[in-house]
């Protein structure tokens, strides 16, 4: 298996795209292979909210994840790095079960969400996306009104019965995503004619309305200019006080902005997991330190 | 050698390349205008001799309601109005019925008296001696009596014939018709425009052509009728019989009513049967349904089924419906089934190409807020994908609406004088009227043809319209 070969269908043609490798080949396969089933750095930590252990997702032949273990702790930021098609995304999007969307996606291993087995064959996913709640690389803001899209996880979990609890709602959740000032005299207007950093932020306020306890980020600012980012970061920060929040992220100084702790990924592995501030100072891992240093991804 | 610069040997080829561009535009051009003349062609062709059949001639005669000739009791009439008057239009429909008449003659007891007195016997007896007379009365008696009046010169039998022929059949119903509702007129002359025959009429229409059309027209005919049209006895009227009644074999009295009925029930049997069937088989395939070598093997039998001739829905739809489930033949219902069959593959190759044109983010979205399945379809995949699968249902009824292979099987192509008014009544549809008038010997069939032709055109660019404005209203962006 080459360095280059993709083991995320869905960046397929991202990663053959992605020819600047500069470290030398060999060096690399070596390192790869050396360092099979083994993370180095703290994977575990006391009373996680996630727990994974050994992780291995396939779509259809092909391995995506191999072997990932690793603890998200409460109210923490987990940063995930890693050149495309490593399998950050893949790993996040196991989280809340949103894999089984892909007919040929099948995971293998142990995810306990709170010591509760999310893939147990009985538990169903509708509250457990209830608890886990995700935001998406491309702001998909539903194609109704500004008031309807926050509404509508509380409405259809019957979080609320009278009006005037999901107005609350609404305005609660629009105020946390910093969104309230920008949109409250036009609530009624289609939440796609807002601008991008404004619809991210408008698919994060949807997303807490449910107050989930985890909340999964996937690449959130990558369809955004630097002041819509900037704006996401800060809120990230502030949500970092009440929400769990594994944010997949290709922007390394981004990670090192708002993260904690820092998962770095390379072809489906899970290289190397630390605080924030010793991998991108000083990682443990020759691979990490490679690409944080940009001799490739 | 030269060596001839990049830019010089640019500069030859592109005056060549501009011309290959001009004449790939030309080509564009030259189709479109083509399609143009040919539908400007098929326009004024069918408008030119369908126009015709929207104005009908009528003639004017001094009609004698004389009682004697009609045979009608006139005291009987002018009771029964005095009475319909109390009980309300009701009356007709209830005289039919032998079981309402107890109830009825309790509601009229205060006629009682009366037809006791005048008539020597009871008011329902009366108005049922009223209906018979009406019946029996000799309507073209009187038509016959007035054309001989104004042609006395005319004597032998077969000139009188001719003279007879030349006002409708229909007259004498019109006729009924107005004594039915004013008993006033019985005893009275009144000057009336009666309808005429259609060899009259296509007569009088062709006479400023630089060939007036004879047909069966004989000479004494043609004399009769320049007399009238001297005296301004022959007046043009909008033709309303063609948008108010069934077919007939008298060109005069056949309208497209009966129809335009007929269609309208069957493409309602149609949508209500097609749509929501198709849909729901497009949601299950592109939302539930895993790929595998059985959901391949259905795709592939929608899309045969879908280039499937009609006429063997049309032999399809009479061994099931009609053989095997005993089902009416002739009438809508079963018609709208078959056409429903032929529809179906339609609708739900343009409802699952609607569906998937709806961005898989919004799936996600609504999934990831831990929305159900259903939720994510309900609310979300199917308000995006309205406006397409309405403007395939649509497309697939337009196609319904011009079908007549399928009908011919279950007995929809025929004569039917009737208007049908529900689902289970004989019926034929519009293309096929079209076909049997097309088919009719009658020179005056002809531009009732082309005028049928306008009407279902109509139809089309009212649904066409309809799903266009569809579209445009449930459009959203995203």
């Amino acid at each position: 298996m080459t360095i280059l070969e993709a083991t995320n269908p869905v960046d397929t043609a991202e990663t053959a795209a992605k020819d600047t490798i500069k470290m030398k080949e060999a060096d690399l396969n070596e390192a790869a292979t050396e360092s099979d089933h083994k993370t180095v750095g703290d994977c575990f930590v006391e009373n996680p909210k996630f727990s994974v252990r050994d992780a291995n997702v396939y779509y259809g032949d092909k391995q995506a994840v191999f072997d990932v273990s690793l603890d998200i702790g409460e109210n923490e930021v987990i940063a995930m790095i890693g050149p495309s098609g490593c399998g950050k995304s893949t790993f996040l999007r196991c989280l809340n079960r949103m894999n089984d969307t892909i007919d040929i996606c099948r995971v293998e291993g142990k995810i306990e969400l709170d010591g509760m087995d999310i893939y147990d064959s009985r538990l169903d996913v509708v509250p457990l996306r209830a608890r886990v709640g995700m935001v998406f690389q491309k702001p998909n803001p539903f194609p109704k009104s500004i008031y309807d899209n926050v509404a509508y996880g509380p409405k259809i979990h019957g979080l609320v019965s009278r009006r005037v609890d999901l107005d609350e709602i609404v305005e609660t959740s629009l105020r946390r995503a910093g969104l309230w000032d920008e949109v409250k005299d036009r609530l009624n207007q289609p939440g796609t004619g807002l601008s991008g950093g404004q619809q991210q932020r408008l698919c994060i306020a949807r997303t807490i309305a449910v107050s989930p306890e985890v909340i999964l980020m996937d690449e959130p600012c990558s369809a955004l200019d630097p002041i819509a980012t900037a704006r996401i970061e800060e809120l990230i920060a502030e949500l970092s006080e009440n929400f769990t929040i594994c944010i997949v992220t290709h922007s390394m100084q981004q990670a090192a902005r708002v993260s904690k702790r820092t998962a770095y990924f390379h072809m489906g592995k899970l290289m190397e997991v630390n605080e924030t501030q010793k991998v991108f100072t000083n990682p443990d891992h020759e691979l990490t330190e490679a690409y944080i240093t940009g001799r490739f991804g | 050698m030269n060596k001839i610069s990049t830019t010089e040997q640019v500069q030859r080829s592109l005056k060549k390349r501009y011309r290959a561009e001009k004449r790939f535009r030309m080509y564009g051009v030259t189709s479109i205008v083509i399609g143009l003349l040919a539908l400007l062609l098929l326009f004024t062709e069918i408008i030119s001799k369908g126009v015709g059949a929207f104005k009908q001639h009528y003639v004017s005669l001094e009609i004698n309601f004389d009682a004697d000739d009609l045979g009608l009791d006139a005291d009987l009439f002018t009771f029964f109005d005095a009475v319909r008057e109390d009980y309300g239009n009701k009356l007709h429909s209830e005289l039919k019925i032998a079981d309402q008449h107890a109830t009825m003659a309790e509601a009229l007891s205060e006629f009682e008296a009366q037809a006791q007195r005048d008539f020597g016997m009871t008011v329902i007896d009366a108005l049922q001696a009223r209906e018979q007379q009406l019946a029996d009365a000799n309507f073209t008696g009187i038509i016959r009596n007035s054309l001989r009046e104004r042609f006395p010169s005319v004597k032998s039998r077969r000139d009188r014939r001719a003279l007879y022929s030349l006002v409708s059949v229909g007259a004498s119903f019109d006729l009924r018709d107005r004594v039915n509702a004013d008993a006033s007129l019985i005893g009275t002359t009144q000057k009336l425009w009666l309808l005429a025959d259609d060899d009259l009429d296509t007569y009088v229409k062709s006479l400023n052509d630089s060939e007036p059309f004879i047909g069966r027209l004989k000479e004494n005919q043609v004399e009769f009728i320049s007399s009238w049209l001297e005296k301004n006895e022959i007046d043009a009227r909008f033709n309303t019989i063609f948008f108010t009644s069934g077919d007939s074999s008298e060109p005069e009295q056949a309208g497209i009513l009966g129809a335009v009925m007929g269609t309208f029930f069957t493409l309602l049997v149609t949508l209500i049967l097609s749509f929501p069937v198709g849909v729901a088989a497009a949601i299950y395939l592109e939302e539930y349904a895993t790929k595998n070598k059985f959901t391949d093997f259905i795709e592939v039998n929608i899309n045969n089924l879908a280039a499937v001739p009609s006429v063997i829905f049309g032999l399809l739809g009479l061994a099931i419906f009609l053989n095997f489930f005993g089902m009416t033949r002739s009438v809508p219902l079963v018609g709208g089934m078959v056409l429903t069959l032929m529809t179906l593959p339609t609708i739900i190759i343009s409802s699952r190409a609607a569906i998937t044109s709806v961005p898989p983010s919004i799936r996600e979205a609504a999934l990831g807020m831990g929305a159900s399945r259903m939720q994510t379809i309900l609310h979300h995949v199917l308000p995006l994908a309205m406006p397409g699968m309405l403007t395939g249902a649509i497309i697939g009824m337009a196609r319904a609406l011009g079908e007549t292979a399928p009908l011919l099987m279950i007995g929809m192509v025929a004569f039917i004088a009737e208007v049908p008014s529900s689902w289970n009544d004989a019926a034929t549809v519009l293309p096929v009227q079209i076909y049997l008038w097309a088919d009719s010997p009658e020179r005056a069939f002809v531009e009732r043809t082309s005028a049928a032709i306008m009407v279902l055109l109509a139809f089309l660019i009212m649904m066409n319209g309809l799903a266009i404005y569809l579209r445009k209203r449930l459009e959203r962006r995203w």
